[in-house]
Order: structure tokens, then sequence, then C-alpha cells
């Protein structure tokens, strides 16, 4: 499943914008960021503290959607989503 | 964004660090702390509460606990004055699982003494002590602490329930104090069991007038040589302990301006002798009549003069953080301010002086310095 970085992730992915990570089903979002952070734990780190929360600042999207508005870390992927990881406008 | 400027010092030199809002800066001058030439900045955008830059065991070490607002705290090092920088592990810093807790903030690296070259302390939001050995590469929480029976009713203060003071043992041995806003200062003579140690302090927030903890200790410190003497500046009143926290005695309540403040610093050199800045009640927190002045005692806290030759005078409602304020360890001491509205003052001469070493820095969370190895 590809996953797009934010900018500011990807010194730390290795110069990647996108990155493929292998999720059994169902592939949820927790799912997803943990093999991120399996991957890249530079990235996974940033993302996600070390408790498993997804840090305040930080948004990831299904699609057009952000996953704070469906079911958080535990929203499906459907196949063929897009998932992305970007800051949020906050913060600063 | 241009590339950091780097630190030029050599053996000798005095750096001293600059954690802001928005990075790290970095100022290096010869012995004679005259001529300072900025550096940095590092970690751009990123809120720098600690930093350090320790020189033990041959190393040249500086370690930064550095906040990104998206992308959270992290501890970093360079053992190349900034040149490069190592991305630390996931788990550098960090809870273990079971605590279900996660580091909001690092609030304090401090290097152990001499002794223990390899050990690093480092205080947390939420309020943990954690401990390396192996200089600042990977720590581990103080469990004993972290469990201590207090913690439940421990408050947060203005800044967080925060651990930002760690007074280690300069012989090396297990004796240790800490202190946390707002539950006190705490202590261990064992290196296992820890004790609230606030006797004295009076805490005119609360209803007893001598609570056992709860107090809002801004800053403690002591003197290398008389580790059982320390310094501490609490919300209201200045407090000076002669066995390392047993009992606290109040000084400075008829000398001072205002007895409310944020850092203190005992002087390297001298037992008896210490600084504070006092700033105008806990409402306002600004320098008292528009004035910055630098308070020393040079008699444990009997009697204080004020030192302002330098510092800005007229109109200046400065505020300087709980670690906004350091001493080098050249005789006489040098003196180092910053203060949130991004100014950065020194003093070559135990603040006799006071010069302007940079201005329009972003706001000074902390000031740290060392004299190069």
């Amino acid at each position: 499943m590809p996953v797009r970085l934010a900018a500011a992730l990807r010194q730390h992915a290795g110069g990647a914008a996108c990155v493929e990570v292998e999720v059994t089903a169902p592939p949820t979002i927790g799912a997803v960021l943990e093999a991120v952070a399996a991957a890249h734990p530079a990235v996974g780190r940033r993302v996600r503290d070390e408790a498993g929360a997804l840090r305040r600042h930080v948004n990831v999207f299904v699609g057009p959607d952000n996953a704070r508005d469906l079911d958080g870390v535990d929203t499906v992927v459907p196949e063929g989503a897009e998932v992305s990881v970007l800051p949020a406008v906050s913060g600063g | 964004m241009d590339e950091p400027v780097p630190i030029q010092a050599d053996t000798g030199d005095v750096v001293v660090l600059a954690g802001t809002s928005k990075g790290l800066f970095a100022l290096a001058a010869g012995p004679d702390r005259s001529t300072w030439e900025l550096a940095g900045p590092w970690f751009p955008g990123e809120e720098i509460y600690a930093a350090t830059l320790d020189c033990r065991g041959g190393r040249r070490r500086l370690l930064v606990g550095a906040t990104s607002s998206h992308w959270g705290p992290s501890v970093y090092r360079s053992d190349d004055l900034g040149a490069s920088w190592v991305e630390p592990e996931p788990d550098t810093l960090s809870f273990p699982e079971d605590t279900g807790a996660a580091v909001a903030h690092v609030w304090q690296l401090q290097p152990a003494g001499d002794a223990q070259p390899d050990v690093v302390y480092a205080g947390v939001e939420p309020a943990a002590l954690f401990r390396s050995e192996d200089g600042g590469q990977s720590f581990r929480l103080d469990e004993p602490l972290w469990n201590h029976d207090h913690r439940p009713q421990w408050q947060p203060g203005g800044g967080g329930l925060c651990l930002h003071t760690i007074v280690p043992d300069p012989a090396g041995g297990a004796r240790l104090g800490i202190a946390i806003s707002a539950a006190g200062f705490y202590r261990t003579m064992d290196g296992t069991t820890w004790e609230a140690a606030n006797k004295g302090i009076r805490p005119p927030f609360l209803p007893e007038p001598e609570p056992e903890f709860g107090q809002c200790v801004h800053k403690v410190d002591r003197h290398p040589t008389e580790p059982d003497t320390l310094f501490l500046q609490h919300h209201w009143g200045v407090y000076r302990s002669d066995d390392f926290g047993g009992r606290w005695t109040e000084i400075g309540a008829d000398a001072l301006p205002s007895t409310f403040g944020f850092p203190v610093v005992a002087d390297p050199n001298h037992p008896g002798t210490a600084y504070v800045l006092p700033l105008e009640s806990d409402m306002f927190r600004c320098t008292p009549e528009g004035r910055m002045r630098v308070y020393r005692t040079t008699d444990g806290g009997a009697t204080w003069t004020g030192l302002g030759n330098g510092l800005p005078q007229e109109n200046a409602y400065l505020t300087v953080l709980r670690d906004g304020f350091t001493a080098d360890a050249l005789d006489p001491a040098g003196l180092y301010v910053g203060t949130r509205t991004g100014d950065l003052f020194g003093s070559a001469d135990a603040g006799e002086s006071w010069q302007e070493l940079a201005r329009h820095l972003p706001p000074v969370l902390c000031v740290k310095t060392a004299v190069l190895r």
C-alpha cells in the first residue's frame, strides 16, 4: 500500500515522497502507521508518540478525508485509496 | 533556509547555548569573554527547553532537547559542535510501554559530575526523571520516582507538570535532588528511595502553611564544593538549605525588590555566593520598576546587592525563565541571561558589568554554558 509523506518527513525515509508498506487485511490506519514505523523508525516517532497516539498536529488522510473524522486509527483503508501523512496547519 | 553558522571555538573558549522557542543558537568567545560570535540556528522552529555542552570524559557533546509542535520531542546529539547531528533512535528517551505515558517536552538535560562522566539525567513533562549511562545516547526511566505515592496528587504549574531541575552529587554518590512544578523538591539519598524535602517552604497558594509537597519550586542550584548547600527560588520566596533540603530557610525577603522569580544560580567558585533575578509579582512577571537587575549575595543570603551596570534600566519590562540564567566555571564567573523578548546579556565579572551579547533572538527558553576542554 502506498503512503504519501509530507515533505518534512521525506528526509527520514531516504528521500522518498511515497513509501510502500505491506499490511494484512483489514488494513486499518493503525496498522498502516505501524508498518511505516517498522520500516522507517524516524518517521514513525514523528507521527506517533511512544504510547501509540497520533501526534496532535499530524493528520492522516484516507483519500480526501481526515482519519480523525472517520474512525481514527481504526479507520479501514478502502482498496485503492491513497493514505497521506501531513502536518496540520496548526502548530509552529 | 540558510545553513547554520558553525561554532568557532577551541580549548579554553567559552560557549553559551541559547535555546529558544524557534531553535538553538550559540555564542562563543575566548577566555576573556569580550567578543562573541553568534552561531546557529539549529532545529529551526522547534522549542529548545533543554541543552547542554558536555565536556566530560574527553568528549565535546552537544545534547539538545528539541520539541517540534508537529513531530514531537527528542534528544539530539552532536560531537562536532553542531556541524552534524545524530538522528536519535525512537526509544532514546521514551516511557516504558506499561506506563502508557508519552514524553511531551524535555525540560532538562543535566550531566552528572566529573566522577560519572557517562551519566546524564533528563527531566521531562509529564514529570519524570530519566538516566543515561552512555553520555545521552539512551535513557531509562527512574521507576521509583515515577511510582511515588505522591505522583497522582502533583499539580501542573503554568508550564505543565514538568521535572525541570536535577541536582546530582558532584562526587558521584547516589544522592540526587530534583524539582517539579508544582510538586516541590524531592531527594533520594540512596538512589532508590525518594522523599519530599520542602520543610520550611511556605506556599501562599495552598491552605496549609507547610505541606509536605505541592510547593512550586522554580529552580534549585548548589555549589560543587559544598553540595549540602542549596539555593532555591520558589514561586514566592528565595530559600537556602544547608542539609540538602532537610530544612529550608527563607533569605532575601527584606532585601530583594521581589521574592518572585524563576532562576537561581550558585557561583561555581565561591560558596555562599548566589544570584537571582527578581520579577514583579506572579501576575506581572516582569523586571521591577522597568529595570533589569541581577541580585547577588556573597554571604549565603544575609545581604543582597543589585547589579544593573550595562543592563537596561529604563522602560525594561523583561521576563527571564527558570533556565534563562546560568554561570560559567571561570573565576570571576561569567553570567549569562536570556529574556523572553530575545535579548542575551553577559557579564565577565560576576555581574559587576554587563554587555548585550545578542538581540532580536526568538524568545529564550534556556541558557547553558561550558568552557571547552
